[in-house]
């Protein structure tokens, strides 16, 4: 191990013990990044746990996390982190769940699960049956919505502030003095999975455009360009004279011409194009005028 | 306990008190006695005491203490959900805004779940000076929280004196950061910068000196002081089946008897060349918590003299250039620099996608970071676990049974910041 995050030892046969211990609850066993993740079934979860601290020696209850994947049929993950101070070994144990259906509490086997659920509601949602003393938490007193769902924006919808004609703080929906920026640094030359603004001729494969293996040259193409590296350089370019710069009398009179547009410096030689012409037609089309800015969220 | 009114032996009528359980009672109500009911108050939300915004409903007999209610939040920020929107990097500054009295202990789960994410190897100068620093910063946490514990149950003097530490704790971070209390000093790869050769020497000087003389003598103070010792001893004691039940940890954990110490047992960064001992508690009482804290003190500075000793020379981040950036004088001379930059300061860099639980033992107890990747530069979610939010939960256990009075010396031995309880 190279990197210097807190070094917990690999715990022996623990893969049997859990097989033995929790039988079909057990859904699958994970091991990555030297830590250890099982997932159980939801409606086993206060029965394994018991076993966990009793039997495995997890004894303390870390902390409850929650996870949202909306794309998932049971969006919410409910993350348990376990730690045994005898066997000095971390355990995550995992349910997944959705809006409606609660998870059975924990409370009964570690007294302090009942804040971490609490919280768990009051950021997610998630239901926890037996539980309590389900209350919000963190969140203000009468707040709706649960803040970390994925689909709740950063901003919320109701702001507050303290009004001096009503001499106490009022509620009101957010309204921002600029827009919430939220920039995409991602690169898209490294994959990524959309098609660039203005490129939507690229298809709709979800593939960045010029990603894939070229295709290989023919004979005649690879002959091509090692000519094109063996020719010898054309003549260097000189401005010796002034016809050779571009610059002189017959340019200074081309500048001086008034120009229609300043798109088209050069009066239309090519026939038009459908769209150029059709550009013409048009007067020449405004901005699009400035949104007048409304107020993010839900306004009454 | 019992919710049935029960008759004192005294002329005075108690409504839900189990105080006189054992005695014989009687419920009939008598000509000419008085009738005390409970009634609930509110500590805080503003309280001098409450270390912060706590609110805390309190269901009293008397002045005897029935049930607590504590009510956080009122410091919520939503960090953990402004996490999700920053890259790594714009990330970091988040955690030293959670336990604003030791936020170097909040940035150090954090670099160390990202460098476990990457597997990222971290140069040895790197890993002794976030051992230093984080040592400095439990003590500088140690010197708030054991100066207004003593001040919240009657001491003036010592707390003025420690603070006097804690000043130079402060000036120290200055001095290596530039910033006095956000020091977004440790990066993932490492350090910000290296420190000037002057500040581990005036360091040195000042745990040989000045630390042990001006602690030592804040402390002849109170540990043997008769009414500290009334206010604090026997009080909210905490058997090691509660406090391993409950999710303690750190001095609360350790305070019950418990040995249980993340630096020891899990070494992270260069502690596990470092010789300390653990200081455990024998009662479990507000008492043994305050003299455990005092006990760390001595510990972290003798983890800072080792430091200080062996700590080598060499670069202080890695040179894995896809996730430290350049040195500035390096971004003048080499393009490559120049454009690993750019990117790393717009883009950021990529984390593989998994996901990670790194807890480090921060001055107030197990602190820990389960960051969830999904292989962008952004986490998909960073959960926090704050130390505070068990202990504070064990508020009504603790304190059932107690005086009102007896609710600072027990809030001040839980040492609660209210910036990482809420995050």
């Amino acid at each position: 191990m190279t990197n210097p995050a807190p070094l917990v030892a690999p715990r022996e046969g623990l893969a049997a013990a859990l097989e033995k211990l929790l039988g079909k609850d057990l859904l699958a066993h994970v091991q990555a990044v030297e830590e250890d993740s099982i997932t159980v079934t939801r409606e086993a979860i206060a029965g394994v746990m018991v076993q966990l601290r009793d039997v495995l020696e997890y004894q303390q209850l870390m902390e409850i996390a929650g996870v949202d994947y909306p794309d998932r049929p049971e969006r919410f993950e409910v993350v348990y982190h376990l730690l045994s101070v005898t066997k000095n070994h971390r355990l995550r144990v995992r349910v997944s769940t959705d809006e409606a259906t609660p998870v059975p509490t924990v409370v009964p086997v570690w007294p302090n699960a009942g804040w971490l659920e609490r919280e768990v509601f009051d950021m997610y949602g998630v239901l926890f049956s037996g539980n309590p003393d389900l209350r919000r938490i963190l969140t203000d007193y009468g707040f709706q919505g649960h803040p970390q769902r994925k689909d709740f924006p950063l901003t919320g919808y109701t702001e507050l502030r303290y009004s001096e004609e009503d001499k106490r703080v009022v509620y009101e929906p957010v309204r921002l003095a600029q827009d919430f920026r939220n920039f995409d640094f991602l690169s898209p030359w490294e994959g990524a999975d959309y098609i660039l603004p203005g490129d939507e001729k690229a298809g709709g494969t979800g593939e960045a455009p010029g990603k894939g293996a070229p295709s290989p040259m023919t004979a005649q193409q690879v002959k091509k360009a090692d000519d094109a590296k063996a020719a010898p350089p054309p003549t260097p370019k000189t401005t010796d004279r002034e016809a050779q710069t571009g610059a002189g009398k017959s340019a200074n009179k081309a500048a001086a011409k008034p120009s229609k547009d300043g798109a088209k410096a050069k009066p239309a030689a090519k026939a038009k194009t459908p769209a150029t012409a059709k550009a013409e037609k048009a007067p020449a089309k405004p901005k699009a005028p400035a949104k007048p800015r409304k107020p993010k969220g839900g306004d009454a | 306990m019992t919710d049935s009114p029960q008759m004192a032996s005294g002329a005075v009528k108690h409504h839900g008190s189990d105080m006189f359980e054992g005695y014989p009672v009687d419920t009939a109500d008598t000509a000419g006695d008085q009738v005390v009911t409970n009634y609930t108050i509110n500590f805080g939300p503003q309280h001098p005491a409450a270390h912060g915004v706590l609110r805390m409903v309190m269901e009293l007999d008397g002045e005897i203490i029935e049930r607590v209610d504590p009510h956080v939040g009122l410091l919520h920020r939503g960090t953990e959900k402004l996490i999700e929107y920053k890259t790594y990097l714009q990330a970091l500054p988040y955690f030293d805004r959670l336990d604003y009295c030791s936020p170097l202990g909040m940035e150090h789960s954090y670099v160390l779940a990202i460098e476990k994410l990457l597997d990222l190897e971290v140069p040895a100068r790197a890993q002794y000076l976030r051992v230093l620093f984080a040592e400095l910063t439990r003590i500088c946490n140690h010197m708030l929280n054991i100066g207004s514990h003593v001040m919240d149950v009657g001491a003036m003097t010592p707390n003025l004196w420690v603070f006097e530490l804690r000043e130079d704790c402060l000036n120290f971070f200055e001095r290596a950061s530039g910033a006095r209390m956000h020091s977004a000093w440790f990066r993932p790869g490492g350090v910000h910068q290296d420190v000037p050769e002057k500040l581990l020497v005036d360091i040195g000087e000042w745990c040989e000196t000045r630390l042990p003389r001006l602690f030592g003598d804040a402390m002849s103070l109170v540990i043997d002081n008769r009414i500290f010792k009334q206010r604090n001893v026997d009080i909210a004691t905490v058997s090691k089946e509660d406090a391993l039940a409950w999710g303690f940890s750190g001095p609360m954990i350790r305070g019950s008897g418990i040995p249980w110490d993340i630096r020891k047992s899990q070494p992270y960064d260069a502690y596990a060349a470092m010789e300390f001992d653990i200081p455990v508690g024998t009662r479990g009482d507000c008492y043994d918590r305050f003299m455990v804290r005092v006990q760390e003190v001595y510990q972290s500075a003798r983890i800072i003299k080792q430091c200080l000793r062996d700590m080598p020379s060499g670069p202080v981040a890695s040179l894995d250039r896809k996730v430290v950036p350049p040195k500035r004088g390096e971004m003048k001379q080499s393009m490559e620099s120049l454009i690993h930059h750019f990117k790393l300061y717009t883009e950021g860099f990529h984390v593989p996608a998994g996901e990670v639980y790194v807890a480090t033992e921060s001055p107030k107890g197990e602190f820990g970071v389960y960051l969830v990747s999904d292989g962008t530069n952004k986490p998909y979610r960073c959960k926090i676990r704050p130390t505070a939010f068990s202990h504070l939960q064990a508020m009504d256990m603790m304190a059932k049974g107690h005086m009102l009075a007896d609710t600072t010396a027990i809030i001040g031995a839980i040492d609660v910041v209210f910036g990482e309880c809420d995050r």
